[in-house]
């Protein structure tokens, strides 16, 4: 399969620059790619799907009673992002996570940014991820978000945008483990000619977060990692994770509280549990301060986090950061908090409760992005340029309904990256998912999820709406000549 | 530095291997069952090989099948034991339960043993969505291949800890229910045919007997001549192969002791006495004074002993309530 035909078509292109010709970093890649033998790429796609269908990577599609499971799609040819830009997005993210930490904090304790005006104080009340349970608590170092996945963008002006926060409870780092896993073993001279920078030392540095974050107990702290349970469409990523780190997974029903101590059911009796990673959203944490109805937390949990005897990743709450309308704020959150203008601009948003952007949107259902503040994976959401008149005078109503609760931004132009389309290449758009560590420390894995949207035209690039996946190489800072050495040609 | 104590095992992971170990010996006895009626089926003369209904008989749903399928034909009862969901003892079934709870304990298990075990799932559920496979002996012969896989897998990639002990604890009990009940059955279908005795076909059938259970050729290494008693005594009592009753539980006994570190000999629980009880039983027993009082009751017995370890199991080690917690469980 050749590049020959490929077209970019006005597109930001992460493999092509403006004139069709190949960027220097994807060079070596795409060389390889066209050396390799007829139908040897399709072979190696072929491969990969069936290692990922046998590993049991693999999601349920929802109302097939035959219980068919299908793969997550998988695109064999990765993203590459040079040196240079990796290190502008890195700095970008940790002051991003950084100030929302602080964000967060504040909003739990003396509200500041509140009372200078800043942020009307009723956006923070509205929001539904909020949670006055969480007033006056202590989280080591002031962190709240342990684990972010923010989302970026690259416009047809090249400029990286963030265009969401995931700070609850994100997912998709063991895809970004798995994808790299599979190239490895397709593209090895690849690899040794580019120095493209590992992602597998992941797990470790999580594992060694969670433990940080242990109540004070002297020796190894017990971290357990706990899980909606078998039917969650992560729970792969949940079983991987626990597996990886040498963790416990565990169900709410594994766990109970007991004297202010969590423990966990072994058949020896009770095991005292010290860190907690949750992957269960606030609302089914702990029915007893949350949910009543939900059946995957653990009663009396949040009374035991509150007394300081266990720890939790990340700290419930944290969502009041990450919904839409404040979204539009972390700009000045930023410049509040670290005293500085933001590294990674936010893509522009208009907030439907203001009267004048509530208008303007309403004029421009037709071109505009409208998200629901609370919805993720894809959800509650209308792309203008690719809706129905009839589907922009539903979202219309919503908005009228409830202002709050939208918020809307220009259709991106998002940058492609070819991919394998039946026998040959086409530009398919994606974004990137980088993951940040936050302990005492912010660490940047270098790498990340791109999502890519495998439907021609299409700019959703969830996987719970067709979308799949790349890897994504970040090149390592190329070594600098040292005194006395000669560069040989 | 301290040395580091064993990891502790949680009661739901612990529950969920043992039925895992569990599941995939079963999926592999009635597959074996089927395989070797229908090459026993090949070798009777016509109107003599009405033989399907035992193997029904032999994993206890004889109920359920009459009610759903009424005649016991061959492809009645390889459908209903081999694909069908709703039989909660199909391979099928028996697979897709195995499956469900090794992906509840991924992290536990080994990576090898999870791949195989989907790989034994992609095969079934393939076949499934066909008409009645053309080729039953090749897809019985395959399944049994990918559950022995499974089992050679998990003995070599994951340690032998805990958790590893409870797969082998379900397996064993299910090995050992499994050659008793395909005994019980048999051994009473086969008995009163005195007119066979002496003929080819008498000593066709024991044989299927013995190949019921992969014991033929360890049979004749053994014992040399194909007679009923020295059969019962091979596949009940006999301390060295993999599929006699009492071999079994001496594994199971040995796995059960090293679950709760108690010496041989002794118990600390309920479950590990009555494993004790019937394994001292059969390490003693003589299959003359077994015949001579009744072998049906003694399988009776068997079975009821066996069922009661089960649910000793169950009280002792998953649904353990903590003493401490008071209501909060």
């Amino acid at each position: 399969m050749q590049f020959s035909s490929y077209d970019t078509q006005g597109f930001c292109d992460e493999m092509f620059d403006g004139a069709g010709s190949p960027r220097p970093h994807a060079r070596l890649l795409l060389e390889t790619v066209e050396s390799l033998s007829d139908g040897q790429l399709l072979r190696y796609k072929h491969a990969a799907e069936r290692l990922l269908l046998q590993m049991g990577i693999t999601f349920n599609v929802y109302g097939d009673s035959a219980g068919t499971e299908r793969i997550f799609p998988f695109d064999l040819i990765p993203r590459i992002v040079p040196a240079a830009e990796w290190d502008h997005i890195e700095r970008g993210l940790k002051q991003r996570v950084h100030a929302l930490n602080a964000f967060i904090d504040d909003i739990y304790h003396d509200q500041k940014i509140l009372r200078d005006g800043i942020i009307p104080r009723e956006v923070i009340l509205s929001a539904v991820s909020y949670r006055k349970q969480c007033h006056g608590l202590n989280p080591p170092w002031h962190v709240w978000c342990h684990v972010a996945g923010i989302d970026l963008v690259r416009h047809r002006d090249g400029v990286y945008y963030v265009l969401e926060d995931n700070l609850r409870v994100p997912s998709g780092v063991s895809y970004v483990l798995e994808n790299r896993e599979v190239l490895k073993t397709i593209f090895p001279a690849v690899f040794e000619g580019l120095s493209v920078r590992p992602v597998t030392d992941y797990p470790s540095h999580l594992l060694e977060m969670l433990e940080s974050l242990a109540p004070g107990a002297p020796g190894s702290p017990r971290v357990v990692l706990l899980t909606p349970g078998i039917y969650n469409s992560a729970y792969f990523e949940h079983s991987f994770l626990a597996q990886q780190m040498g963790v416990q997974l565990v169900e709410g029903r594994d766990l109970v509280v007991d004297g202010g101590r969590v423990f966990m059911r072994t058949t020896k009796g009770l095991e005292r549990v010290d860190v907690i990673y949750r992957r269960i959203d606030d609302d089914f944490l702990d029915p007893e301060a949350f949910r009543p109805d939900s059946l995957l937390g653990v009663p009396g949990l949040m009374a035991a986090y509150a007394g300081g005897r266990v720890a939790l990743a990340n700290a419930p709450g944290n969502g009041v950061a990450d919904d839409k309308v404040i979204y539009a704020y972390v700009p000045e959150i930023i410049r509040y908090y670290e005293g500085a203008d933001p590294i990674l601009p936010n893509v522009p948003t208009y907030l439907c409760w203001r009267p004048e952007d509530r208008t303007y949107v309403l004029g421009h259902l037709d071109e505009l992005v409208v998200k629901s503040a609370n919805e993720s994976g894809g959800y509650g959401m209308l792309v203008g340029p690719h809706s129905t008149t009839r589907q922009q005078e539903e979202f219309a109503e919503k908005i009228q309904a409830n202002p709050r609760n939208y918020i809307a931004q220009p259709t991106l132009a998002l940058s492609r990256v070819p991919t394998i389309v039946g026998e040959h290449f086409e530009g398919r758009h994606v974004d990137l998912r980088p993951y940040v560590l936050c302990g005492k420390e912010i660490y940047v894995m270098p790498g990340g999820l791109t999502r890519v949207a495998m439907t021609k035209g299409s700019l959703v690039v969830n996987s719970s709406q067709g979308g799949g996946s790349k890897d994504t190489w970040v090149l390592a800072p190329a070594p600098s000549l040292r005194e006395g050495q000669v560069q040989v040609q | 530095m301290t040395p580091s104590r064993p990891k502790p095992l949680l009661s739901r992971v612990a529950d969920a291997v043992y039925w895992m170990g569990r599941y995939t010996e079963r999926a592999e006895n009635v597959a074996r069952f089927i395989g070797v009626n229908q090459n026993l089926m090949l070798d009777l003369p016509h109107g003599h090989g009405d033989q399907w209904q035992p193997i029904v008989d032999t994993t206890g749903d004889r109920a359920a099948f009459l009610s759903r399928y009424g005649a016991a034909t061959e492809e009645n009862v390889v459908r209903f034991l081999a694909f069908d969901a709703e039989n909660p003892n199909s391979i099928y079934s028996c697979v897709l339960a195995a499956r469900e709870n090794a992906r509840s304990v991924r992290d536990t298990i080994s990576s090898e043993m999870w791949e195989q075990m989907n790989t034994l799932y992609l095969l079934i559920s393939e076949q499934s969505r066909k008409p009645l496979p053309a080729v039953l002996p090749e897809f019985c012969h395959q399944v049994r291949f990918a559950c022995h896989l499974f089992q050679g897998i998990t003995h070599a990639t994951m340690s032998h800890n805990e958790a590893w002990h409870f797969i082998r604890l379900g397996g064993m009990l299910e090995r050992a229910d499994k050659t008793t009940r395909m005994l019980d059955v048999k051994y009473f279908i086969l008995l009163p045919s005195v007119s066979d005795i002496g003929t080819p076909y008498d000593d066709i059938q024991w044989t299927a007997v013995l190949k019921s259970v992969s014991g033929f050729e360890m049979y004749r290494k053994r014992f040399g001549r194909i007679s009923p008693e020295r059969i019962v005594e091979f596949l009940l009592l006999d301390a060295e192969f993999p599929r006699a009753v009492r071999y079994c539980m001496g594994l199971a006994d040995q796995s059960l002791h090293s679950i709760t570190g108690t010496r041989p000999g002794a118990f600390s629980c309920a479950a590990e006495q009555r494993i004790g009880l019937l394994r001292s039983e059969l390490d003693f027993a003589q299959v003359e004074s077994i015949l001579k009082s009744g072998l049906h009751e003694f399988f009776d017995a068997l079975e009821t002993k066996m069922n009661t370890i089960d649910e000793c199991i169950l009280g002792d080690f998953f649904a353990q309530r903590p003493q401490t917690a008071g209501t909060a469980g």
